[in-house]
């Protein structure tokens, strides 16, 4: 394909400027008490829509994935760290898809 | 915390990341080698690109022979998050952190090494980033050209379970403050909630998933703020 380097040049180009303006033109600390709030919830309002509802679609059948969410869940209220959960969520899904 | 620690524990937690997106890239080698991407043309589209949703609506610009006018909008529109966590990531860095530090930072601004970024203290050591985008990305490269160049590889089975790891990453990091703090648990289960509606309800289905997620953050980021400001933790939080 002789236009792919162009397609992946502009793609790389936006994406890569969306990330750096603002890492480099916010320099300071923000001051304004409702921004540094704002900010503050961004992760886990950002986190919380991309897991759900995707996490259900996101292996081969609805029953296994909500399974894994919940071991997730069960696994991360008990402090687990990021791999522990990510494996245990894994492992489950396997599981119930071996008995599917 | 030195240097050499930081960089250890950037390795520590960029090590799920890059098991998660080693398969989901695989996926999208795959795909990215039926739309007539070679596997060395697939690996620098994710080298240099490091993200899902817009790589993967990129294939169907491209598929579909789409200008680059339509391709930078789609990429745009996709991936404007990473404007409210390049923001975000801006409050935990020292104010004195240089320019090349900075667009280093830029570079790893995933879902993914956002989340484990920002949770740490302030103030973020690029060093923390560097390392975790590291590992991040080797496992996004390597996952795409595999995926390009060896399709089915692996059986489906496996790759449709590791296709959880990534959320289960995010579960680990938003759940146990939540927990914690009732202001964040609402702000978890509401965008949880407006997520779905979204997904389902007519017309918001329409909208582009990569603009839902702006849509909700901001809605649900600003209510929180007004409701429930955060004073001294702000975002050192």
């Amino acid at each position: 394909m002789d236009k792919a380097y162009a397609y992946i040049l502009v793609m790389a180009l936006v994406t890569y400027l969306i990330r750096a303006l603002p890492l480099t033109l916010i320099r300071h600390e923000i001051k304004s008490p409702f921004v540094r709030s704002f900010l503050y919830y961004v992760p886990y309002a950002t986190l919380a829509a991309m897991t759900f509802p995707a996490i259900l679609t996101s292996t081969n059948a609805l029953a296994s994935a909500a399974a894994g969410f919940i071991v997730a869940i069960a696994f991360a209220w008990r402090k687990k760290g990021l791999l522990t959960v990510a494996i245990a969520a894994c492992v489950t899904v396997l599981l119930v898809e071996a008995v599917l | 915390m030195n240097t050499r620690s930081w960089l250890a524990r950037g390795l520590r937690d960029g090590l799920p990341i890059c098991l998660g997106y080693f398969a989901v890239s695989f996926a999208f080698g795959i795909q990215a080698a039926s739309t007539g991407l070679t596997p060395f043309q697939a690996g620098l589209l994710s080298l240099t690109n490091l993200t899902s949703a817009g790589q993967f609506a990129g294939l169907g610009v491209i598929a579909s022979a789409g200008s680059y006018l339509e391709m930078a909008f789609v990429q745009l529109v996709i991936n404007l998050r990473y404007l409210l966590m390049s923001t975000a990531l801006s409050q935990k860095l020292r104010p004195e952190t240089s320019i090349p530090e900075r667009l280093m930072v830029a570079y790893g601004v995933t879902d993914e090494v956002f989340a484990v970024s920002v949770t740490q203290d302030w103030p973020l050591s690029p060093m923390y980033s560097a390392a975790c985008t590291a590992i991040a990305a080797l496992g996004w490269v390597a996952g795409t050209a595999l995926g390009a160049s060896a399709g089915a590889i692996l059986p489906a089975r496996l790759t449709g379970a590791l296709g959880i790891a990534l959320y289960g990453m995010f579960i680990a990091i938003i759940v146990p403050p939540a927990i914690e703090k009732k202001p964040v648990a609402a702000a978890v289960l509401s965008a949880m909630a407006l997520s779905t509606l979204a997904a389902y309800a007519p017309v918001l289905r329409d909208i582009s998933g990569g603009m839902r997620i702006i849509m909700i953050t901001m809605a649900v980021a600003a209510v929180c703020a007004v409701v429930w400001p955060q004073r001294e933790e702000g975002a050192h939080g």
